[in-house]
């Protein structure tokens, strides 16, 4: 085998499709997460608004009810592992090493892999709209109705199999930047001078690394359960069904923060800036991130209040659900403390961010509505819920995103965005998704489920269900004016320079777009806005304090990793051995091909040569 | 550029002003009138759960103004104007620590009546050793997707009377719900009589409603159960004590022979074709174990007395008469034989014409009222056919249902 992989040379292809499929610079992994992750949020929308056009009025036919079963599942399982992650993941890789003042990740052909196999994974669960029907069980997966005896189809295997793949790359990356974050930060960079995304990252990647496993045992024992007629949530052998919510949850409600974490971040960054002030309150802020990461693992029952578990839990999980109100509502009010007595530029990063700021407010306040058990047993599993994940997830983390993405759209592409269009794209969107999601509160508390695929005029709730279908519908036009926008400005907008925004961190103080080595030399950090602070000449210590890396004496020598195949290939070799597990024709043969080409994979990736090793090296003087 | 931020300030304040107003109106808002609000309490449980909802819901009202408010006001005030830095503030503990502990406070004092709450929904203590018996309890099982409800008889300790999709309650006590299901995870829910409780195969689950005032309420599953979810509902008829031991009784009866021709072709055809497998037509008691544990009933709904039901699936209305009228006032009773009668003619509620077109209905297509359902999947009418039920006989069958009041 190993006669195998060395005659293979690495990669040397400077542009084009190859250049981007044996990249591992941590920029263009970004930019393919985003563009990636971005398809598939469109995806999710689409499955969204089929949902709101059934629902448009009342006792509609559009979509079956096994349809509109898949199409809300997909789109929850969609948004959140495959939009909002993966998107998150795309401003970790393209910011994360500008940040911390380094060349690239630690595990530059790691970082590669982890996105490849997030492409697989996609894959797996996406394909399955053709292969006889998707999954239709809720992305929460309650067993028993996700049990072989009442979902037969292959559904529910590919999201099995989709999410332990998606697993595997959210694992990879996020060991990635731990180590990117704690070794590679350049001198003087201590944790307390960490931009806050940074910090916000760093906290997400914590609970990626602890949530994911919880979630692969609870897959594996119900791929267990249908494959090999295992009982672990079987009720007619007496096995649990509330153990599998348990464990979903366990896993759900970290998630959650995953989620959201790495938004409070992009904001944390965008009010600064446009402020032109410092955060305000930056260790409460960063101390707040923590504890919310921490809390979030003693409040998962809240989403099983309405399971029985007696009134001994659900009040011990009201009240920690309750407290974690307390760490978000510094988070919000610092954030308006940044924003008080600044100079604030409305330019459109800005309008998402503040945006971000009301929008998540609302949805914080209907969260403490949820984390009161006894008025909540009304309102779980209504639209009122439904209402509240939009607003934090949307209004919370895809207005984030937004913003970031305008932000660093001048430093990924060199070109500046069309801020007329911006701005109209916000106003859209904003508009939008209040008409979509405002009303669906009111719908919750008229007493309409969830997850239905029709209701009758006889309910009441045919007024507000047409308001939310229209609002989605101008959501969407927000969007497309978004993708024209990125789209046109990516080919020809304005050369936007190198720190259009009068930037604060790192990032700012290199070209746009960066070269592919970042940082000409690596820059020393005196101090927490440390390029704002050498713009304006404040730098108030002479010598850096203790913290971050660096390359000491030797920064005069730019080494670069070199491109390689083999990423790519493992994850080729996950991809199969996944569809194996969902087709176990002949004892697994296709999973034992998939681990073979996997294997070989790592195995030459371990021996990888490198190529022409003086070329490896360039002079940066 | 002075003036139009004055206008622009203008307009955000008539806009304002405006939403409070469609919000303080309560038009389309809050609308008890609709059949699923939680709005219009009809029990104790739905009424201290609205409390804790009101409560909560204006300390967030306090906070939503506060914040959205103080960003407006930021978005027109620290307006970039030129190009000098603002004052560089850092921080401020003491105002850090006051919005960390003023929210604290907020919470502490919405705790207490949560947790109260919490404790009042609790079932646990009208089933406790004390209270045992004292309290209608009423096995109540999820199947996909239908309700399934269990009345201790009022004579025979031994047995039970079931009836599917819709129950009457005594009103005025506590009426404990005792929660199963056969399959998959479903939920009971009766908003205007308070919150859900989840019904789980293999745990026991249970929580109690009281209704207040005789009504009709409408019940629907809701946690996510496969296909039919949507469809799976079920009305609860609440009515006097003496009323509801009338129908309680009433329902205990074996059902009628029939005395056509039709119906009599529809009670045959309803073995030959295979409905009984499924369903029972001719007694609702069903026996309890020796140790006093409930033995599994047929897989369909019960259809004793399926012709007595004010509405069918749970859901189609039997009677174009309301249970109360527009002024408020009743509509139905039952009558001392236990049959649901008008009030003011007399006669029986249901409404004949719209009960048959109702099972017509169903029993020609029930996969369009149900989609996925158990008999248009299995039945041996729906899948094979050869077997296929003529015009003829479904009118027999619907014939022979009508019977059975």
């Amino acid at each position: 085998m190993t006669t195998l992989a060395f005659p293979i040379p690495r990669p040397t292809h400077p542009t084009g499709i190859w250049n981007w499929i044996t990249t591992i610079d941590h920029k263009k992994i970004g930019v393919l997460y985003g563009v990636t992750a971005f398809i598939l949020f469109l995806s999710g929308g689409i499955e969204a608004l089929l949902m709101r056009i059934q629902l448009a009025g009342p006792g509609q036919d559009i979509v079956s009810a096994e349809i509109f079963n898949q199409l809300f599942t997909m789109h929850g399982t969609t948004m959140i592992f495959l939009a909002i992650m993966p998107l998150s993941a795309a401003f970790f890789n393209f910011v994360i090493p500008l940040q911390v003042g380094a060349r690239d990740v630690a595990f530059p052909r790691l970082n590669a892999f982890s996105y490849w196999t997030f492409l697989a994974g996609a894959i797996i669960l996406k394909i399955s709209w053709f292969t006889g029907g998707a999954t239709n069980a809720g992305w929460f997966g309650y067993a028993p109705l996700t049990s072989v005896q009442q979902n037969p189809g292959t559904g529910i295997d590919y999201w099995i199999v989709s999410l332990q793949v998606l697993g595997i790359a959210s694992l990879a990356a996020s060991f990635n930047f731990l180590v990117t974050i704690i070794n590679m930060r350049a001198p003087g960079m201590s944790f307390m001078r960490l931009p806050l995304f940074t910090w916000m990252t760093f906290i997400t990647n914590i609970l990626i690394v602890l949530a994911f496993p919880v979630i692969t045992v609870a897959l594996i024992e119900l791929y267990f359960d249908r494959s090999f007629g295992m009982n672990f949530f079987n009720v007619a052998r007496g096995g649990d069904p509330v153990l599998w919510q348990h464990l979903f949850w366990v896993f759900g409600h970290p998630e959650v923060y995953i989620l959201i974490l790495p938004a409070m971040g992009i904001v944390s960054e965008i009010l600064p800036t446009f402020s032109k002030k410092p955060l305000f309150g930056y260790p409460a802020i960063v101390l707040a991130g923590a504890i919310i990461a921490f809390m979030g693992w003693m409040v998962w029952s809240h989403h099983m209040f309405t399971v029985g578990l007696g009134p001994i839990p659900i009040t011990v999980f009201t009240i920690t659900t309750m407290a974690i109100a307390v760490p978000t509502g510094i988070k919000v009010f610092n954030w308006m403390g940044t924003m008080w007595g600044g100079a604030m530029d409305f330019k459109t990063p800005m309008l998402y961010a503040v945006g971000f700021v009301a929008m998540f407010t609302i949805g914080g306040i209907s969260g403490v509505m949820h984390s009161m058990a006894s008025s909540d047993a009304q309102q779980q599993d209504t639209y009122f819920i439904v209402a509240h994940i939009h607003y934090v997830l949307f209004g919370g983390a895809i207005f984030a995103i937004f913003a970031g993405i305008f932000y660093w759209f001048p430093k990924i592409t060199g070109r500046m965005y069309n801020e007329t269009l911006g701005k109209i794209n916000f106003w859209v969107t904003f508009v939008g998704f209040n008409i979509a999601f405002f009303p669906q509160h009111f719908l919750g508390l008229d007493g309409m489920p969830r997850r239905i695929y029709t209701y009758d005029s006889a309910m009441g709730w045919d007024f507000w269900n047409g308001v939310s279908t229209f609002g989605a519908i101008v959501l969407a036009i927000g969007v497309l004016i978004f993708m024209h926008n990125i789209v046109k400005s990516w080919r020809k907008g304005e050369i936007a320079g190198d720190d259009p925004w009068d930037g604060r961190t790192l990032e700012w103080s290199i070209p746009s777009p960066p070269p592919e080595y970042n940082f000409e030399e690596i820059p020393t950090v005196y101090d927490r806005d440390d390029w704002w602070a050498r713009k304006r000449r404040e730098v108030r210590r002479a010598v850096p304090v203790a913290g971050g890396s660096g390359e000491d004496e030797e920064h005069h020598d730019i080494h670069l990793p070199q491109p390689s195949y083999w990423p790519l290939v493992v994850a080729i070799g996950i991809f199969i051995g996944g569809i194996g597990l969902i087709y176990p024709v002949g004892t697994y043969a296709i999973s034992i091909v998939g681990v073979l080409i996997g294997m070989i994979a790592v195995y030459a990736w371990s021996f990888e040569p490198v190529n022409d090793p003086e070329d490896g090296e360039q002079a940066a003087h | 550029m002075l003036k139009s931020v004055v206008s622009l300030k203008r307009l955000m304040g008539a806009v304002l002003l405006g939403a409070l107003a469609v919000l303080l109106t309560g038009c389309n808002i809050v609308t008890p009138d609709h059949p699923q609000s939680t709005f219009d309490t009809l029990g104790p449980v739905a009424a201290n759960q609205l409390f804790i909802f009101w409560v909560i819901f204006w300390a967030g009202v306090v906070v939503f103004i506060a914040v959205e408010a103080a960003l407006i006001y930021m978005v027109f005030k620290f307006k970039r104007r030129d190009d000098r830095d603002p004052a560089q503030t850092h921080g401020n503990t003491r105002l850090e620590i006051t919005w960390t502990i003023v929210p604290v406070i907020v919470l502490i004092v919405a705790a207490v009546p949560t947790v109260l709450g919490i404790f009042y929904a609790d079932a646990g203590r009208f089933v406790s050793a004390d209270t045992k018996g004292q309290y209608l309890e009423i096995d109540t099982i999820g199947h996909q997707w239908w309700f399934e409800f269990r009345y201790p008889h009022p004579t025979n300790p031994g047995e039970q009377i079931a009836v599917a999709n819709e129950i009457y309650i005594p009103i005025g006590e506590p009426v404990v719900f005792l929660l199963d299901s056969v399959d998959v995870i479903h939920s009971f829910w009766v908003p205007k009589l308070g919150g859900k409780v989840d019904m789980i195969p293999n745990n026991d689950n249970m929580l109690w409603y009281q209704a207040d005032a005789p009504g009709e309420y409408y019940g629907q599953c809701v946690e996510f159960c496969g296909v039919s979810h949507a469809n799976m509902r079920f009305k609860v008829v609440a009515v006097p004590r003496e009323e509801f031991d009338a129908w309680l009784l009433y329902q205990a009866n074996p059902a009628p022979e029939p005395s056509d021709a039709l119906a009599a072709q529809g009670k045959k055809l309803f073995r030959d074709a295979g409905c009984s497998g499924c369903h029972a037509d001719s007694s609702s008691v069903i026996k309890l174990r020796e140790d006093g544990s409930r033995i599994p009933g047929r897989t369909g709904p019960i259809l004793t007395h399926v012709a007595s039901r004010l509405n069918h699936l749970g859901i189609y209305r039997n009677s174009d008469v309301d249970f109360e009228d527009a002024s408020g006032s009743r509509q139905l009773y039952v009558n001392s034989a236990g049959i649901p009668t008008n009030l003011n003619t007399g006669r029986p509620f249901v409404n004949e014409s719209m009960l048959q077109s109702n099972l017509k209905v169903w029993i020609t297509d029930p996969e369009a009222l149900k989609p996925g359902n158990l008999m248009s999947r299995d039945g041996e009418p729906y899948i094979d056919p050869a077997n296929k039920l003529t015009e003829q006989e479904i009118d027999a069958l619907v014939a022979y249902l009508m019977t059975l009041k």
